[in-house]
């Protein structure tokens, strides 16, 4: 018998944290009490998404210094469905291209006393640089090759409202596990959470020492998808798949793309996600993307909302004064 | 004249270990174990405390006199990365006077054009004009062809070649050693078998030359091995490394910690035990301090964004007398590396403890604890990744020339 996903223990505060920088580090109930706050603010099937006005006032930075689509707006979404104000850090107009450097400009965010920020950044373990030097709540949406933690906390929701729990699932991610932030925040959360996660990747794209991360390598994917509950397909960047880590996207979707046949080898019942944007036919095959019995990526996007509504809610309620987060 | 009073006096070169007297007069040592000490003689009551050779480092990246003698260095190897290159005699006759009169340089000449790795820099004018030796710098030459040529004609001057070990089209963008930690921090990683794929290059290219190889760091287990065979067969090779990978291992870099970010980068527990059995056994010859001051510019950023580089002449000493508590070397053989071993290598003055010889000494208390502080080291930065660490001996005073600092 599987035991109950932990619950927060006795006396502990259920989120202590001033940040949201990484789901390595994190307990299991933290991420528990973050997935059951994400809970709350998802909508029942034909409703109007729940709005608050809990952070009315507050002020939002988004400072995406990596172009972002569907995260950035994610983010804004979830703010305004909260009531904040968003102040929108366009990349191409920072002062980054001027030459300033990270933490001049986190100097000045921070001076501006924003209410909390959000970064994405393309160095691993910049909005940690940044959390150090302004007074707010930093999220991190998205450093480098390191983590992105709400993506793992969105599809952690979307496996235990679909599957109805996360422990005991075998999850087989794969694709791009070298350069995806997306695969090591899953690791640390699904593996916290009591999950089996396997990973797939052509050898050039799996990094060293990935045992030790918890997860079980398999070369193959008819090897890693035997058996799965869920299957979780990375995006595969176009300059990697011209010969620099695999030779070409056609050899790439015929060894590792998901196929009708090799979701076959799953368990009958698996549950497909990615975190977009999707390459068709790279590593995912149209009909695969769009089984709406199997597949869950709109899901993951609607649970992406919840899951920042949670995240913003939960880091902001020191600064609101909360009674017990003070 | 200055008498240094009832120091133990350690000196590798003649292999002195004992207690004893040094006057010096003017810049030079003018008697050892005097029979009488003149009365107008300032007298150092030095009881106590140890007296050896000023040290001469290895390997520096930057001048930088106030670091040097609070560390006791006397005496440097510049490498040529300098700004610019020092790829031209002119340029090595200057690198040569900028530490004076506190610490005398020893530049390493550019071994090829810019440090550019592809037509060969004018290290027979260099060597005229001071050079003791032609460095490829912070990085490998990439092409076998360069590296073959450039020791064969380094041979011809009986230059010694420093090269970095690693083979740079492996460790291209990579600001760590592949493994565990740089997966879970999502950095660009190399394996830590590019030393020995750049080392086997290069041993085998200077056997081939009959040239000099000075390996200017070696940090792995597998490097060690390499260069302990060659040496056996014959190969004229010699190595050092910092007290940065005899002391520290890739978990210094914590949570994107930049004072750790090293190149070549830390290594594991594994490598780092074998580096310092490559210390014992006489296979890496030297200690050097790698010293490569960082401004807060060049290290307050993301890990892979920051500088490589940690500053080290303020706390070579203290930290390479680790391996002398640690009963892995005995004092005088520790000294040797820091002093008459590289001079020797390398060719220079100084490094002993004797009549008529250049008073280039250092004083120092073996046993004085005390915590390094990137915040307070002297010098042109702190970045070291020792920050915080306590540490045991301390220099007391340097003397260069006759002329006494007290750090």
């Amino acid at each position: 018998m599987i035991a109950a996903t932990p619950r927060t223990p006795e006396g502990r505060h259920p989120f202590p944290h001033p940040h949201l920088l990484a789901i390595a580090g994190l307990q299991p109930w933290e991420l528990t009490y973050l997935l059951d706050e994400a809970e709350a603010w998802v909508a029942p099937r034909g409703e109007r998404p729940r709005r608050s006005s809990a952070l009315a006032g507050m002020a939002l930075v988004s400072a995406f210094f990596e172009a972002s689509t569907r995260t950035a707006l994610s983010f804004e979404m979830a703010a305004k469905r909260l009531g904040a104000n968003v102040i929108t850090m366009q990349p191409g107009s920072s002062s980054l291209t001027k030459g300033e450097t990270l933490l001049d400009t986190a100097l000045t965010l921070g001076a501006m006393r924003p209410d909390v920020i959000v970064i994405r950044h393309g160095a691993s373990g910049a909005p940690k640089l940044i959390s150090e030097k302004v007074g707010c709540p930093v999220l991190n949406a998205g450093d480098g090759a390191h983590e992105h933690p709400t993506q793992a906390l969105l599809d952690a929701l979307t496996i235990r409202r679909r599957k109805g729990r996360i422990e005991g699932l075998t999850v087989t991610i794969c694709g791009d596990i070298l350069h995806s932030r997306v695969a090591r925040s899953n690791f640390a959360c699904l593996t916290a959470l009591g999950a089996h996660v396997r990973v797939v990747a052509p050898p050039t794209l799996m990094p060293a020492d990935i045992d030790r991360l918890g997860v079980e390598p398999f070369a193959t994917m008819e090897a890693g998808l035997e058996g799965a509950d869920v299957i979780m397909m990375l995006r595969l960047q176009r300059e990697r798949m011209e010969g620099a880590y695999v030779p070409s996207a056609r050899e790439y979707f015929r060894f590792y793309g998901l196929t009708p046949a090799r979701v076959e080898m799953a368990a009958p019942d698996a549950l497909i996600l990615h975190p977009g944007p999707m390459n068709r036919g790279v590593e995912i095959a149209s009909s695969v993307a769009d089984d709406i019995g199997r597949s869950a990526i709109t899901q993951q996007v609607e649970m992406g909302v919840a899951v920042r509504m949670a995240c913003l809610d939960v880091l902001t309620r020191r600064a609101r004064g909360m009674e017990g987060w003070e | 004249m200055i008498a240094i009073i009832g120091a133990h006096i350690v000196d590798p070169a003649s292999g002195r270990d004992s207690v004893g007297t040094v006057l010096i007069e003017g810049r030079a040592i003018a008697a050892i174990d005097p029979s009488s000490i003149p009365h107008d003689a300032g007298r150092i009551d030095a009881k106590g405390l140890i007296l050896a050779p000023g040290l001469i480092d290895a390997l520096a990246f930057r001048t930088d006199p106030a670091a040097c003698l609070a560390g006791g260095i006397t005496r440097l190897l510049l490498m040529p990365d300098q700004s610019p290159p020092l790829d031209d005699p002119a340029l090595i006759e200057r690198a040569e006077r900028i530490g004076k009169p506190h610490v005398w340089v020893h530049p390493l000449a550019a071994a090829t054009r810019g440090l550019m790795g592809q037509e060969l820099a004018e290290i027979g004018l260099a060597k005229l004009a001071g050079a003791v030796g032609a460095a490829t710098g912070r990085r490998a030459i990439a092409s076998a062809a360069v590296m073959h040529r450039l020791l064969a004609y380094a041979a011809g001057f009986d230059m010694p070649v420093v090269v970095h070990p690693e083979e740079p089209t492996l460790t291209e963008r990579a600001v760590a050693t592949a493994g565990e930690r740089a997966t879970r921090l999502g950095l660009p990683a190399a394996p830590a078998f590019a030393e020995a794929l750049g080392l086997a290059r290069d041993l085998r290219l200077a056997e081939a030359t009959n040239a000099r190889l000075h390996v200017a760091q070696v940090t792995t287990g597998e490097g060690v091995a390499l260069i302990r065979e060659a040496k056996a067969r014959g190969v004229r090779v010699t190595a050092a490394v910092t007290p940065n990978h005899l002391f520290q291992t890739e978990t210094a870099i914590g949570d994107y910690r930049t004072f750790a970010r090293l190149s070549p980068p830390l290594r594991t527990e594994q490598d780092r035990r074998a580096v310092i059995d490559g210390v014992v056994d006489g296979t890496i010859d030297m200690i050097a301090s790698g010293h490569d001051p960082r401004s807060d510019d060049e290290k307050r950023l993301p890990f892979a964004d920051a500088a490589p580089g940690a500053a080290g002449a303020a706390t070579l000493l203290a930290l390479a007398l680790g391996l002398v508590r640690e009963r892995r070397l005995s004092l005088i053989d520790l000294i040797a590396r820091l002093t008459v071993v590289p001079a020797r290598t390398f060719g220079l003055p100084g490094g002993c403890i004797a009549v008529g010889e250049d008073a280039d000494l250092v004083l120092f208390d073996e046993g004085a604890p005390w915590r390094i502080d990137a915040d307070t080291t002297p010098g042109l930065a702190g970045n070291t990744p020792f920050d915080g660490v306590p540490a045991q001996g301390r220099v007391i005073m340097t003397i260069k020339g006759g002329v006494i600092t007290n750090p």
